[in-house]
Formats: C-alpha cells, structure tokens, sequence
C-alpha cells in the first residue's frame, strides 16, 4: 500500500475538519507556538540600578507580571485583555494599543519584563519633567518631536472610547474634537498647529491642575 | 473589581498619566492605603493541611470569603493561622482560583461536595474555565436526573384533594398506583394481544371438505371473529374516550401520536361498520382492515423499550436520510448501468430502468434472490460491482445510527438538550450579572464615595471607622482610575436606564436655564448616578425631574451640600453653591477654612420641594447621613 507522506494525510485532514483556513493561510496550531517562547529578565540587582523601585517592589511586580504572562513576554493582545478588564463599560483597545507602543521602546512587538518596570519607574518614581516627557511620548505617535491634531484627536478618540456608551451627560460625536480645539489653544504658544516637547513640558508647567495631577502617581506602588 | 488582574492595577493607574494634560479639571484624590503594610504571608489551615499565600492574592477577590473580612471569623489566635475545617482536596482548586484566575473542576471529586465547598468559600461555579465546564455540567445533570428518579417514584403518593379526573389521568399514566389502574393496565393489554391474534389467524386457511375450495378461518367462523372483533374494539373505545375525558388538556391529548394510533386502530371497524356491502367500496373497506394492525403499536404504551426505539428513528433522521440519498444514488447509477449493459441480449428481463431498479436493490443488499440475472459479459462485471458498492454502502450509516441508539438508551430518552439550553443561558446570565457587578460597583462606590470623602475630610478616626468601609482598597483604587476618566472626558459613567432617560430629555429640553431658583433643582435633576452637575454642563431640564427609579438622590442632595459648603465658606446662598462643585480635590490644601463652614448647614433637606417627591428611602445609607448633618 503505497503510504502518503505526513504532511500530505495531515493537510488533507485539516481541509476536512476546518483548521485550515485556505484564505490566510494560517491553522490553528500555529497559535500555538508563540506561547512556548520564554525570556527571563535580567537580574533583579540590575534592575534594581536601573528603576527607582526597592528590591521588594521589584518583586511585588514581577510576581504580578509573571502570574498573567508566564512567557515573559507581553504582546499587544495580551495587553489589550488586561487593560480592557480595568474597563468594562468601554472599548479601552485603541489606548492600550498606543500605551503598548509606548512602553515597547525597542518596537520588537513586544513588552518584556525590563521594558514594563523600565517604563513604570519613569511615571511612578521619576521627577515631574520625566513624566511629562513620557506623556508627551506617548502623545506623539510617530515619535517626530511633535504632536500634530491629528495624532492628538487619535488618542483623544481613544481616551473618549474607553467611556463607552453609557454616560452623563450623552456622549457627543464632537466632545473630542472640542476637547483636542481647547488643548491646543492651551498648549500651542505660537499657534503653529503643533505642541513639541518645549511648548508641552512648558504649558504643563504652568498649569495648576496637570502638576497637581502629576502628583498624584506618587503613592501608587 | 477586575478580578484576576489585580496585581496589574497599579500598571493600569500609572497608564492614566495620559490622561492628565489632556484633562480640564483636576483629578479626584487618591485613596491611599491608611495603613500601608508590606505584603505578608497567611498561613490556611485546612483540616491540618497548611496552604501558605500572600493576603494580596486573596485579596483579587473581595466578594468571596476569603478575599472578606469574612475569613476573621476563622481566625485563630493561638496559631496565628486561619482554620477552616473542610475538604483539604476541594480547598486545593479553591485556592488555585485565587492564584490562577481560573476555577477547575477536579474530576475525581463527588460533584455535591464541590458544590458545597464552592458554596461555602463565597464562588459561584458559573466561573468555572471552560476546560473543565463541560465535565462539571455533564456530572451535574446526571446527578440531577438521578435525584428526579427518586423523587419521581416517591411523587406517586397520593395528593390529597385531587379531583376524579386527575386521578384517572394519573392512574391511566403510571398504572402502578393503584391497583384498579394495573387491572386496567393488563385487561387492556391482553385485548390488544387478542385483536392482534384475531387478525392474523382470521388469513389462516382452516381445514375444509377436500372437494371445496380451502378457505379461511375468517370466512368459515365469521361470527365468531366479527365478535371478537367488536369486543376488542369496544373495549378499545371505551378506553379512548375514558383518556379524552381524563386528560388534562384534550387538544393536547388529541394532537398526542398516542391518540392518533388508537383512533387509526379502532376507525376502520366504524367505517366498516357504515358501509353496506356494496361492490364498489367493498375493495376500499378490505384496504381498511390492513389498518387494523396498527393496535399493535399501543402496545408501545406498555413497552419502554418500544419507546426508545421511535426516538431514535426520530433522532437519527439526518442519518436516516443519508443512507436513503446515498443508497437511491447508487441505486440509480447502477440499474443505469446494468440496464445499457444488457440491453443487447435477448430475453432479458431488464426491461427498463425502473426494471433494473429490483435487481439493483436485491443485489446491493445482498439478498439475491435470483429472479433477475445479468448475461452478459459486462453486465456480470457491473453486477459483481454493484454488490461488492453495496455492501460498503449499507456498512457507512448503520454504526452511527447503532450508536445513536444505544447513547439515548443509556441516556434515558430525557430531554437533555432542552435543559442543556436553558443552564447555558443561565451560565450566562450569570456570569453578565457579576461581570456588571463590577461596572454596577463602581456607580455604587459613587454614590458612597462622595459620602465618605466628605467625611474624611470632616471627621474623626472614630466617624471614619464607624462607617464601615465594605471597598477594599484594590476597588478603591480601582474606582478612583474610573474617576480619573471621568474627569479627563468631563462625562460620567451612567447604566443604561439613566442613559435612556437623559437621552429622552436631552430631545425634549431647550436651552440651559440659569435662574438662580432653578440652579438649586440643578443638583437634585439629572443625579441620577451622578454626583452634580458641571459649571460648563448646565444645561439640564428643569421641570422635569428623571424618573430614574433610583432613590439615592435623597442622601445626593445632602451630600451636595455638605461638600458644596466646604468650598464656599464665605459664601452660603444655595443658587451659587451648586455651581461651583467640582473642586473638592483641592480640599486637601485648604482644609484649614474649612471647620466652622459646616455647622452653618441650612435647612435639613426634607424640606426642599424635589425632595418632598422623593420620600427619603429607608437604608443604611441614609441613617448615616442624617448621622453626619446632625454635626
């Protein structure tokens, strides 16, 4: 009996059975191969010189982080579930998504141990100049030095997004967009249509309530 | 709270930095931890079994008995360990909840016991992965229909007052509750044996004289069998229409295919009856009788087993149909064939197609009984095929119909697909309503929050305790990130029924109204869910105050008081207090002005004018701000 080859008999079962998506090409068991991927962060001393954080909060986050990605590794999916049980009311995707690309700052796609604390040290234990650098990062999302309307009504989108549906007053299609007007008219000195980082950090500096705010991530760890 | 991820709290807090210089108001305050400690060890006694974990990881589940103040209750001093005297095995997946996030079944566990030790620590089972969920409702609706079966045989006690005809109905359904009922059972059981006999022996030839014709036993003792016959069908009559009477629903009862048999079984005799003995018809009537064989199906009353069997035909439909679709298509590809094949030859009894179509059936089923024989070369080599095809064809669908049966036979024919749809909805239901829980939590926490910040700023240590703080920090914490949005966005979160009504008015109202007597109905229209309204969002109705069907803008309006005076304390006409409310985040700077501005409440709020609409709800909440105001 002539025998057919593996890949043969195995293609011809997934055609059967519907694995095989013939469009994308993609099966079901490939998903599978990312999660074998393991990467341990570097030791906790060095880590330790490398953030603010003390030895034992280095641990309390390790522990966390470890517990929801055995792997090591956080992708932007995994990010995203996270981030979206924080809000169960709206669709917290499109903020996760330019969280992630924040935090992964060697863009390989993925959030490693050191990346998470490195980024977390800046917002929590960093002086108020670190955090308004790492706000203005995150804002401007093609990392060109400066945030234009259109990167600034993304991420006003986004934060708008995460409210979802169901508020009070009813959410308006404009409420955005007149959010992103006043920003500007707040932070854009020489009204040039963009905030770089020297009108941002000095706009912020002189507003009560963003320093007042700034303050606030003092005691969250 | 967002249960399972909450070590990545104070990530999701720190992620709010984006949120800050793009807001317009200033952040709410943080809840901090009053007395921070380091994260420790506690030590789980289970029945002398010691788990070991950190009081975090208990924590991720505030509303169960370990993640509560519940657990002091089980507290021992002397140990300094909590003891629980229970199943040290079940306790096991039990914690693993707490550490995973994911709640499994183990299966060597009795599913009673799991249950109850799920009861027991505060988990509802609705959150079982779905790993091991199918197991877990499997065995729980066996068990179930386990425990039916025994009831079911203890429900045949006799309820008192019940009327004649539900205990005839009873006893025509279960013929073992009484002893009238088994007699009937057997009578009637032995009258359709009797019929059944009657037809059959009725064809027999009985003996005759050797020079006539041999006839029948029906036509050489026609009086006898006619009857026979009648009383057969008398009896079956009478039985009928006792079941009409007794059933409780007789168009129900009508539509029944049980119903349908005995009235098939018993026509034919009527009909018979009516006809006179014409010629004509006299072919139609003997076509009747054939129906007559139909009173054997009753006897499927009598058999379980006859039961299951229509079921599965009735089940196994789909299979049914495959094999007749594949069998017809071979059977016409082959008396095609066979027909062309032998065509040529003389004398051959395949006529045509349809002619070839016996042959074809004979053949694939194997049973050959030689009527019709191919003569030809190719027609012998198509034949040989047509056989060999039809055994694999017959072979393919039969297993699974075998199998079919023999899976509702063990199953007992109940209807567990129905019940199967109506847990998974209810699994479902379930899980929506704690997953809301959390969302419903936090416009709780609300409604609470501005209450107990008033206090903090106000009290003492004894007030704060006193009201006691149901929040755990992780939900306070979590509830003040949901803040921190709320005044980025300058939106509040609302539910659905606040949503619909403030979409309604928002149709109905015109423009904002800022006359000073209506700015103090501001605060008390549109509080549905919400804790006041913004200088730059005044425009709300006026007249119309939400229906919403909340009864908490009673303790709202006190509330609104008490913290709109913190922040005006020179200022105490009511018009203005509304407007400006959105600052008690800055109170932390000024508490210094703000002792003496309290005392000078005005008047209690049962006498202003939206609240004599509002009867002030009885509850907790409120005795306790009454407590408050009464400084």
């Amino acid at each position: 009996m002539k025998t057919k080859n593996l890949e043969q008999s195995l293609s011809d079962s997934r055609e059967l059975d519907g694995s095989y998506d013939q469009l994308t090409g993609d099966s079901v068991e490939d998903d599978f191969e990312l999660s074998t991927v393991c990467h341990r962060p570097e030791g906790l001393d060095k880590l330790q010189e490398q953030t603010k954080f003390t030895k034992k909060e280095l641990q309390v986050l390790y522990r966390g982080f470890k517990n929801e990605c055995p792997s090591g590794v956080v992708n932007e999916e995994t990010f995203k579930t996270i981030y979206s049980k924080f809000f169960p009311q709206g669709d917290s995707g499109a903020y996760a998504h330019f969280l992630f690309e924040a935090f992964d700052t060697n863009k390989n796609g993925s959030v490693s141990f050191e990346d998470f604390v490195i980024g977390l040290s800046i917002i929590l234990r960093g002086t108020i100049n670190d955090r308004l650098n790492w706000a203005f990062n995150l804002y401007d999302l093609n990392k060109d030095g400066c945030i234009t309307k259109e990167e600034m009504m993304d991420i006003m989108k986004s934060i708008y997004d995460m409210m979802g549906k169901y508020t009070y007053p009813c959410m308006q299609d404009e409420a955005p967009r007149e959010h992103v007007e006043s920003f500007f008219q707040k932070m854009d000195r020489n009204n040039d249509g963009v905030v770089t980082i020297d009108e941002f950090i000095e706009s912020c500096q002189k507003d009560e309530n963003i320093m007042q705010s700034m303050q606030l991530f003092d005691n969250v760890i | 709270m967002a249960s399972g991820v909450a070590a990545w709290l104070p990530f999701a807090r720190a992620a709010a930095i984006g949120w800050m210089p793009v807001a317009n108001m200033p952040m709410p305050i943080a809840p901090t931890e009053k007395n921070k400690r380091a994260d420790e060890l506690i030590v789980l006694n289970v029945s002398g079994r010691r788990f070991e974990t950190w009081r975090n990881t208990l924590d991720r589940y505030p509303d169960t008995l370990l993640g509560s103040s519940e657990k002091e209750f089980f507290y021992n001093e002397e140990t300094k360990e909590y003891f629980f005297d229970r199943d040290a095995d079940v306790f096991r997946a039990v914690l693993n909840f707490y550490r995973t996030g994911k709640l499994h079944y183990p299966r060597s566990e009795c599913i009673t016991s799991y249950d109850e030790e799920l009861s027991f620590f505060g988990i509802i089972p609705e959150i079982i992965g779905d790993c091991c969920y199918e197991e877990y409702k499997d065995r729980r609706r066996e068990n179930q229909e386990r425990l039916m079966d025994d009831d079911e045989d203890k429900k045949d006690a006799k309820l008192p007052n019940m009327t004649f005809r539900e205990t005839m109905w009873r006893a025509f359904e279960n013929p073992h509750t009484s002893t009238m009922a088994l007699v009937f059972y057997y009578v009637t059981g032995f009258f359709i044996a009797i019929s059944v006999l009657t037809n059959v022996v009725e064809t027999v030839p009985c003996g005759a004289t050797p020079n006539t014709k041999e006839v029948t036993c029906g036509d050489r003792y026609t009086v006898a069998f006619f009857c026979m016959d009648t009383a057969c069908v008398l009896i079956f009559t009478v039985e009928y229409l006792m079941r009409l009477f007794a059933a409780p629903s007789r168009y129900r009862f009508m539509r029944s295919v049980m119903s349908i048999i005995d009235v098939v079984a018993i026509l034919p005799y009527y009909i018979g009856l009516v006809m006179t003995d014409n010629e004509d018809v006299s072919g139609a009537f003997v076509t009747l009788r054939v129906f007559r064989v139909f009173r054997i199906f009753k006897f499927s009353r009598h058999s379980q087993g006859l039961r299951i069997l229509g079921y599965t035909l009735k089940s196994c439909a789909s299979e049914l149909g495959f094999l007749l679709f594949s069998l017809t298509m071979a059977i016409i590809i082959f008396a095609t064939v066979m027909f062309y094949a032998e065509k040529g030859s003389t004398s051959s009894k395949f006529t045509s197609i349809p002619a070839s179509f016996w042959y074809t059936i004979v053949t694939m089923t194997t049973l050959g009984y030689g009527d019709m024989v191919p003569k030809t070369i190719a027609g012998k080599i198509f034949g040989s095929i047509c056989s060999l095809s039809g055994v694999l064809v017959i072979a393919l669908p039969v297993p699974v119909i075998v199998s079919n049966f023999s899976r509702i036979y063990h199953q007992n024919q109940r209807a567990d697909k129905r019940r199967a749809q109506k847990m998974q909805k209810a699994r479902l239901a379930r899980i929506r309503i704690s997953k809301t829980g959390s969302s419903n939590a936090f416009l709780h926490s609300k409604r609470n929050g501005l209450f107990s910040e008033a206090l903090e700023l106000t009290s003492s240590i004894e007030e704060e305790q006193h009201l006691s703080k149901n929040q755990s920090l992780l939900e306070s914490q979590h509830h003040h990130l949901l803040h921190c949005l709320e005044k980025t966005t300058n939106h509040e979160f609302a539910d659905e029924l606040c949503y619909e009504q403030s979409y309604l008015e928002g149709a109905l109202q015109s423009y904002p109204s800022q006359s000073p007597s209506l700015s103090s109905q501001e605060g008390m229209t549109g509080t549905c869910c919400t804790r006041h309204t913004k200088r730059n969002h005044a425009p709300l109705p006026n007249s119309s105050i939400p229906t919403c069907a909340l009864s908490h803008t009673h303790p709202h309006h006190n509330l609104q008081e008490l913290s709109t005076i913190h922040i005006q304390p020179l200022n105490t006409s009511r018009s203005s207090l509304n407007m400006r409310v959105d600052e008690p985040a800055r109170l932390n700077c000024q508490s210094g002005t703000i002792t003496t501005a309290i005392i000078s409440i005005p008047t209690p709020p049962a006498t202003t004018p939206e609240s004599d609409a509002h009867p002030p709800p009885p509850g907790p909440t409120l005795q306790n701000v009454v407590k408050v105001s009464a400084l």
